[in-house]
């Protein structure tokens, strides 16, 4: 198993060991002594790290989180990173971030689409690592559009969900296909299926090629 | 002080949120830059943390108002939606009119309406007449079958956009309501005797010139506390079903969170006025 970010633990909450992090509580999440669980059957990068995938995460990177939702996960990435900003597009769940960030004051909420990076890239620096799980069809083209925030090298951590591809195909097959269309800029580290936290999704540890 | 790299700060200072905010929204880049460094070397910030703690402001400040103006926008999808939907039905049954006098004439025992255009979508046309005839009918069961998906949108979306709206008056004719006062904002800024006769125009004009009684209801009579209610009362009935209704709508605009309250004194109030009509039975 490799090692958790810095700032990321294993904590015990009513007797269970979960991963934590340290910060104010977002989504009624069990908390104790200041750590607060990081319920990974709620984020695939709980997932992936409750999997024991190599994230290449040592805490106090900076990211960029494209689909951040209400802010589940990017608010546990932001207890343990550095600058984060965080991408979403729907007005809803956005209201939810805004609370999820005010606390937090390296969280940098923008209510933007991930497919046309250029509506963000006055605000954003270049990051260390972009974390994706937007949910939609044409997932590894936005994961290429968002590479110009990498430096070579960059890190992506990106869950795919056949589901948002095609409804009836094989998930290896969509998974392929999606993998594929990855590789014209990232050279893929390692994938993995985020089962039992997530169905029918892959966990993605991608590098930025040259 | 400016920066001509094209960072969102670039015309800003810290202490002009609004300006900074601005940015943030409507400005855009190709390419990201090394924007605190340049932020301070631009004078924008005395340093990096400075920097960062007003971007966090500038980007909280533009979310906040990018989620409301998109909310608010949401309003105007449901008035094209609705419209369209009644436009749809509209053209369908006017069509089902046209199809049923050419389908009289060509096949036996053709009905009437839409159930009508199904039936004959559904026969072998025998000859170029009856084809052009089913072809049509074709058209209006796609037209009647795009209002019902229509309905659906309205359905799932009214909700989101006027909760107390459309718990009070349901999806469709909250829908409906906005769209007569063209927008959200607009139904919240009319007193409750306008709303009352939304939908009533002609009638209204025509009882100002002199030559009518003054409209009781305008598109809320397709509500079951006005048409449920006994003609003496519907007047009563309208009107407190317009009050509480206003109040929804304010609600909705102004906080955008549902008060089960409005409801519950709508149904107390009906309550007395329908009791009435029992007391005089
Ligand atoms: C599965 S949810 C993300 C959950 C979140 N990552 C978490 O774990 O807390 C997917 C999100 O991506 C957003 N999304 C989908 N397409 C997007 C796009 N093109 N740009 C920005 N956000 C998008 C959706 O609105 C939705 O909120």
């Amino acid at each position: 198993m490799s090692d958790l970010p810095a700032g990321v633990e294993r904590r015990r909450f009513d007797g269970e060991k979960r991963l934590a992090t340290q910060g104010p509580p977002v989504y009624g999440e069990p908390t104790a002594d200041g750590w607060r669980a990081w319920d990974a059957r709620r984020s695939k990068l709980g997932a992936m790290l409750e999997t024991g995938m190599d994230t290449g995460l040592a805490g106090g990177e900076t990211v960029l989180y494209l689909g951040a939702a209400s802010g589940t996960t990017v608010s546990h990435v932001a207890d343990f990173a550095g600058p984060t900003y965080a991408i979403e597009f729907a007005a809803r769940p956005a209201r939810d971030l805004l609370d999820a960030s005010a606390p937090r004051d390296r969280l940098f909420p923008l209510l933007k689409d991930a497919r046309t990076p250029e509506t963000y890239a006055h605000v954003v620096e270049p990051v260390d690592v972009v974390i994706q799980d937007v949910a939609t069809r044409g997932q590894a083209a936005v994961a290429n559009a968002n590479a110009r925030f990498l430096d070579e090298g960059g890190l992506l951590l990106a869950a795919i969900k056949a589901r948002s591809e095609d409804v009836v195909a094989d998930p290896s097959a969509v998974f392929e296909r999606e993998l594929d269309t990855l590789r014209e800029t990232y050279e893929i580290l390692e994938t993995a299926r985020l089962e039992p936290f997530h169905e029918d999704h892959l966990g993605v540890v991608a590098r930025r090629r040259a | 002080m400016s920066d001509e790299t094209g960072g969102w700060f670039a015309d800003a200072t810290p202490d002009e949120p609004e300006r900074a905010s601005a940015a943030i929204r409507q400005r855009s880049a190709d390419a990201p830059g090394d924007w605190s460094t340049r932020a301070v070397d631009a004078g924008f910030a005395a340093d990096e943390t400075a920097y960062y703690d007003a971007l966090h402001e500038a980007t909280l400040a533009a979310t906040r108002t990018a989620v409301r103006e998109a909310e608010r926008a949401d309003d105007q999808q449901l008035m094209h939606a609705v419209r369209a939907m009644d436009d749809c039905e509209r053209t369908a049954n006017e069509l089902a009119e046209r199809l049923h006098e050419w389908a009289g004439s060509l096949f036996a025992g053709a009905g009437t309406g839409i159930d009508g255009a199904r039936d004959v979508a559904d026969r072998d046309p025998d000859g170029p007449a009856e084809e052009r005839a089913v072809a049509l009918a074709e058209r209006v069961v796609e037209l009647a079958d795009e209002a019902a998906d229509l309905r659906a949108h309205i359905e799932r979306t009214a909700p989101e956009v006027a909760p107390n709206l459309a718990t009070l008056a349901g999806p469709v004719l909250a829908a409906r309501l906005i769209a007569l006062a063209g927008g959200l904002e607009s139904l919240a800024k009319k007193p409750a005797g306008t709303i009352q006769v939304l939908g009533a125009e002609d009638a209204l004009f025509a009882h100002l010139r002199g030559r009518a009684p003054s409209p009781k209801h305008g598109v809320i009579y397709v509500h079951e506390y006005v048409r449920g209610t006994r003609e003496e009362d519907r007047g009563s009935a309208a009107r407190a079903l317009a009050g509480k209704l206003a109040i929804a709508a304010r609600g909705d605009h102004y906080r955008g969170e549902f008060n089960p309250a409005i409801e519950r004194q709508l149904e107390e109030r009906m309550a007395t006025i329908r009791a009435r009509g029992e007391a005089d039975e």
